[in-house]
């Protein structure tokens, strides 16, 4: 008696070509790009000479720049972040509940809200920056204006997930009281999304923090304009102070955004 | 006798937002954001978008050439942060090694997410010169930021029962990561390799700004030529690669994470 001859096959036909094709296609991609990307072999050659030459001219650090030059570009910079996170708060929300659609039940108005939504995240924020400092001038009003445009969409999004996720039950009861649709909002969807919200907005809020120091490279206010000014003057011991003051800033922003999302989660 | 609350007001709640209010009318006030100064940024505005209207290509090859640039480097960014990453995530990863291991690689990644990739992009530029190069070096900086710390996140979360079962059967150390972690964090890995692909897309059309290369040089040229028109026409290219990007992301998603189905033939 002979065992019945049967072969265990993970996946059909269908996806193993498809996971072929995504192979190839990922190889062939890479390959195409390395053969014809241009990169002159002498500047590498060249380069860890160069990186020895910038790090002796940034030690030491220009510390007793500080003062001076870098802090209230830095304190520019965290007010921008927090200003233009809160601007995207509130104008993220509105959009976010016509984006959902238990809450605005007519898929014109989703659809549109998405729309908004997904330019608003496909545009960067150097991008949003450029263009809000040809309208507005260069200056904190176009960095601010830049970090909130370009977080509605993240915000938004996240904050329409998690109302489309919310649980029916507290909500049909409050209708069934023939409650006010504000109230339906305030009270029945509202304490099923608050945890959710405080950690959208904290996280983009480290977000927006490290993006605003780059800003300033375009003109848009904070630390990213006294980098610039450095840079341009070759000052390499006051860039290696504005990127450790970044570096400070932005691992502090981390540690608080997560000893807050522990206490509220 | 009033009638009974069925909200109690929440003082602490309230003080709190008074609070934000307070901060946000200092902020603003700091920042030097006036009516006035926004008024004339809407004329501004006006002005600035009809100009940006309709969108001409003045120059179609150099666009073209932008864009390919980019995407060889978003391309050979991902390959080449997720080819370091993966041991750098390992590494980091607690549960499997040591802390004199584990630290320094955790401290590597930290480090790698701690500044923007243009910032990054500034200080390869100095050292590789101007070029596609510096780029794809930034954007393999920000990669393993990323996906290292996710990757390592993910190995901390898996079961080790199959670790246990593989070394039980006294599998060398690589079969052990082959066998035992590799198929346990394989699904995510795949989502965090596709969401890198697609940040790198972003970000390799932005580092071009500070002179590594990709259709961001051209973007910045334009833009401090005035040729809002020609602005217009590479934005809109920008948002469509990303969009075809983020539409190819999610088919290869598709492709490696819907299962659950075993066929025996």
């Amino acid at each position: 008696m002979s065992a019945v001859a049967r072969e265990w096959k993970r996946f059909t036909a269908g996806e193993r070509a498809a996971r072929y094709t995504v192979y190839v296609a990922i190889v062939a991609a890479i390959v195409a790009s390395a053969r014809t990307v241009e990169i002159i072999p002498e500047f590498l050659y060249d380069a860890p000479e160069q990186m020895r030459d910038l790090l002796q001219r940034m030690w030491p650090i220009a510390f007793y720049h500080y003062r001076g030059g870098v802090h209230d570009a830095l304190m520019d910079t965290l007010h921008i972040a927090s200003l233009g996170t809160i601007l995207a708060v509130l104008m993220a929300v509105p959009v976010g509940l016509c984006a959902a659609h238990a809450i605005v039940p007519n898929r014109a108005v989703n659809y549109a809200a998405k729309l908004v939504l997904v330019s608003s995240r496909s545009v960067n924020s150097l991008v949003w920056a450029l263009l809000f400092v040809a309208v507005f001038g260069p200056g904190a009003l176009a960095g601010t204006l830049a970090i909130a445009f370009r977080s509605i969409g993240f915000v938004g999004k996240l904050f329409g997930e998690a109302l489309e996720e919310s649980k029916s039950g507290t909500i049909e009861a409050l209708q069934a009281a023939g409650v006010p649709w504000l109230s339906v909002l305030s009270k029945g969807y509202w304490p099923q999304v608050e945890p959710a919200f405080w950690s959208i907005a904290l996280f983009r809020w480290d977000i927006n923090v490290r993006e605003s120091a780059v800003l300033g490279l375009v003109g848009a206010g904070g630390i990213g304009m006294a980098l610039d000014t450095a840079l341009n003057l070759f000052q390499w011991d006051r860039v290696a102070m504005v990127l450790f003051a970044i570096f400070c800033v932005v691992v502090i922003a981390e540690i608080t955004v997560t000893q807050i999302r522990k206490k509220i989660i | 006798m009033s009638a009974p609350v069925a909200f109690k007001p929440n003082w602490w709640a309230r003080a709190a937002g008074l609070l934000l209010a307070v901060y946000v009318a200092y902020a603003v006030s700091r920042l030097d954001f006036t009516w006035a100064r926004f008024v004339t940024g809407l004329d501004n505005g006006a002005r600035f978008i009809a100009r940006m209207l309709p969108p001409k290509i003045a120059q179609p090859d150099t666009l073209a050439k932008g864009l390919t640039e980019s995407l060889e480097i978003a391309v050979l960014a991902s390959f080449l942060g997720i080819l370091i990453s993966l041991p750098i995530g390992l590494f980091a990863a607690r549960n499997l090694m040591p802390p004199w291991v584990s630290w320094p690689a955790r401290a590597s990644i930290a480090l790698c997410r701690s500044f923007h990739p243009v910032i990054v992009a500034i200080l390869f530029v100095k050292a590789v010169g101007f070029g596609a190069l510096a780029g794809i070096l930034s954007l393999v900086v920000a990669s393993v930021g990323f996906i290292g710390k996710l990757f390592a996140e993910a190995i901390e979360e898996i079961s080790l029962k199959q670790v246990e079962a593989v070394r039980a059967t006294g599998a060398p150390f690589a079969s052990l990561i082959a066998y035992g972690v590799l198929p346990q964090v394989f699904s995510r890995f795949v989502g965090f390799a596709t969401y890198q692909l697609d940040s790198n897309l972003r970000n390799s059309t932005m580092v071009g700004i500070v002179g590594a290369g990709g259709i961001g040089g051209t973007l910045f040229a334009a833009f401090q030529r005035f040729d809002y028109d020609f602005v217009c026409a590479i934005l809109l290219s920008i948002i469509g690669m990303i969009m075809v990007g983020e539409v190819l992301a999610q088919w290869v998603r598709g492709v490696f994470l819907e299962r659950g189905k075993v066929d025996g033939t």
